[in-house]
């Protein structure tokens, strides 16, 4: 029945996901210019000073666009905020925008290296445990995701530092790179493995590589925990279905039955919890970065937020905000697009 | 004793009392028969213990100093060291369990009730109301809880009142959602036509007939949120945005502890030992009561 009136059907679906998007991004917009106006602090007085004259407070009350209807200073939050600007930010003098940029790649490179930790031993793990269901090692497992949900990664990075830099001196302490090798890089990418893997300069590369290894596997435990524990139930409702007893009883080998059979079907679930936990990897990096000094977004949020900067603290969550559904909604899409059963 | 239990047992209950008894004596046993469950509840009663007997475990307080006790390892006299104002940090985590439990409360009597009442209120009359209500949902949804929480407390201003009420904002949303579920199955049911027929408006019909069939998966579910949210207060904490020095609040600990953390190792393991506790007992605890409450895993 599809068919006949696909198109329109794709049409309709497409615009009804527009509109949800829009609704979705105002709601973002409307949430962050709220809290912007929670502030219980005049925002005119922290500027202007407890001193100042009536004609230099309304001149600055003015300036801000205070003495402006709220919905009027709602459409000039979203104008700025739209126009990819984000207004300046007053800890660091320059645009937000400009700000991220720089930060940007540092929080996309931790992230990807986290990613690839949670899929690499999460994956597998999950698949064993599922296989091998209430086995040792699937107690194993189980125990390894519950310690991923339950511990502050924050303290996890706290506590790395001292056993691996401190006391058994095997990784890089904070930053992404030892004070001696900085400038040492012409930033392209602004990945600093990718940058110095493409110059052909190794010696940096194994110095970012000792600095990422532990706040990317700290960061990627997290994920790990989250990726194993959706592997395994995954796995085991494919497992229990009658296409698998009767590859068994064709005489299939377990684990080709497992590889050829169960996991192709899993693939495209699997691939809509990466993008989540990609997504929730932002969330981690705020305390991860700021515990590795690691200049990133999570970092750039947390300066910000200490140095009282509301323009860039919104923007930073706003921009948050919009990655995390975006994220959700690519997981969405490739659902949509990879599953044949959801057409 | 054993005719207590009997009675506990007996297949006809007698009164709605007896019943109400024996459905708490079959969940209980459910929860003993799962060893990791009553683990994770165990160490919630030994935290809501430490906690109320603090003044008797630590009587010197949290905030005695003594500089000449600086940074002093574990030993017999200070279980678990010193910090770096010579304060003992065992008396400190007993009444950090204070601040802890006093967070998680909170946040859990403001969520809860905020959550149920825009859930059943959503799903009970659909339409515009659950469209809108639920719009609403699906944008505190749509930040990350730790970024939300974050960017509430900027607004705010640091300090131990602010972070409950901006954990509690990000903590209603989930909650809001299950109860709509629920009540959406609720709602189409014989009773509820029973009660309506009788002449019960909406506001009756939600709090009496409603809210008492979501109360249980919605105690499952702030339960097992709770790891999440006592992880997010810790990390506000750490953060300098939660409770304030002194405050012995775990995750300011944390940060406090950090500059002299790579000489005196105990000042950072401590206390974030005692969150990784915390956190994982409600998680055990909660999936225990997930199958005590919810009849349909039985």
């Amino acid at each position: 029945m599809a068919r006949p009136n696909g198109a329109a059907g794709w049409l309709v679906a497409a615009l009804r996901q527009a509109g949800s998007v829009a609704v979705t991004l105002f709601g973002l917009l409307a949430i962050t210019f709220f809290m912007g106006r929670m502030l219980p602090i005049d925002p005119v007085i922290a500027i202007v000073g407890e001193q100042a004259d009536k004609a230099t407070y309304d001149m600055v009350h003015h300036q801000l666009g205070l003495d402006k209807p709220l919905v009027m200073q709602f459409l000039l939050f979203v104008r700025d905020m739209l126009s990819g600007e984000f207004g300046d930010a007053l800890f660091t003098g320059n645009k937000v925008a400009v700000d991220l940029g720089r930060v940007f790649p540092a929080t996309i490179e931790l992230a990807t290296f986290a990613i690839l930790i949670g899929v690499g031993i999460g994956v597998p793990l999950g698949v064993l445990a599922a296989v091998y269901r209430g086995s040792p090692l699937d107690h194993i497992a189980r125990f390894v995701g519950l310690l991923g949900y339950s511990s502050p990664t924050f303290w996890l990075g706290l506590m790395g530092l001292i056993v691996f830099y401190a006391m058994l001196h095997l990784v890089g302490g904070p930053g992404r790179l030892d004070v001696s090798f900085i400038d040492d890089i012409e930033p392209r990418t602004g990945l600093l493995l990718l940058d110095a893997a493409l110059e052909g300069n190794w010696e940096v590369f194994r110095n970012a590589l000792s600095h990422i290894v532990l706040p990317g596997s700290i960061l990627g435990y997290a994920s790990l925990a989250y990726i194993s524990r959706m592997t395994r139930s995954f796995m085991l409702e494919q497992l229990g279905q009658d296409y698998i007893i009767a590859a068994r009883a064709k005489g299939m080998s377990r684990w080709r039955v497992v590889r050829r059979h169960a996991f192709r079907n899993i693939r495209v679930q699997l691939l809509t919890v990466i993008a989540l936990a990609y997504a929730f990897l932002l969330e981690g990096a705020v305390l991860t970065e700021t515990v590795f000094a690691w200049p990133g977004f999570g970092r750039y949020l947390t300066s910000g937020l200490l140095a009282g900067d509301m323009n860039a603290v919104l923007a930073c969550v706003l921009i948050i905000g919009i990655i995390f559904v975006s994220l959700n909604l690519i997981a969405d899409a490739l659902y949509r697009l990879l599953d044949p059963r959801t057409r | 004793m054993s005719t207590a239990r009997t009675w506990l047992r007996a297949e006809v209950t007698t009164s709605p009392l007896h019943a109400r008894l024996q459905r708490g004596y079959y969940g209980w046993l459910r929860l003993r028969s799962n060893p990791l469950a009553f683990a994770g509840f165990l160490i919630l009663i030994g935290l809501v213990l430490v906690a109320a007997l603090a003044p008797v475990i630590a009587p010197l307080g949290y905030n005695e100093q003594s500089l000449a006790m600086r940074l002093k390892a574990p030993s017999a006299e200070h279980w678990f060291g010193t910090d770096e104002l010579g304060r003992d940090i065992f008396a400190r985590i007993v009444w950090g369990a204070r601040i802890t439990i006093y967070i998680s409360t909170l946040v859990a009597v403001i969520a809860a009730p905020i959550g149920l009442a825009v859930g059943t209120t959503a799903g009970y009359f659909g339409g515009w109301t659950d469209t809108v209500l639920m719009r609403i949902n699906d944008m505190f949804l749509s930040f990350p809880g730790l970024i939300l929480a974050l960017g509430f407390v900027a607004a705010l201003g640091p300090g131990i009142g602010n972070a409950v009420i901006a954990i509690a904002l990000t903590a209603w949303p989930p909650i809001a959602r299950l109860a709509r579920a629920e009540t959406l199955t609720i709602r189409a049911s014989d009773y509820i036509a029973a009660v309506r027929i009788q002449g019960a408006g909406p506001l009756r019909i939600i709090l009496r007939h409603i809210v008492p069939m979501c109360v249980p998966s919605v105690v499952v579910r702030v339960t097992l949120n709770m790891a999440g949210i006592i992880l997010t207060a810790a990390g506000l904490g750490f953060l300098g945005l939660g409770a304030q020095p002194p405050t012995p609040e775990w995750g300011a600990m944390l940060s406090t502890g950090r500059q002299n953390m790579l000489g005196a190792w105990w000042i950072a393991a401590v206390p974030g030992c005692a969150i990784l506790l915390t956190s994982l007992a409600f998680n055990l605890f909660g999936d225990g009561l997930r199958d005590v409450l919810d009849p349909r895993s039985e």
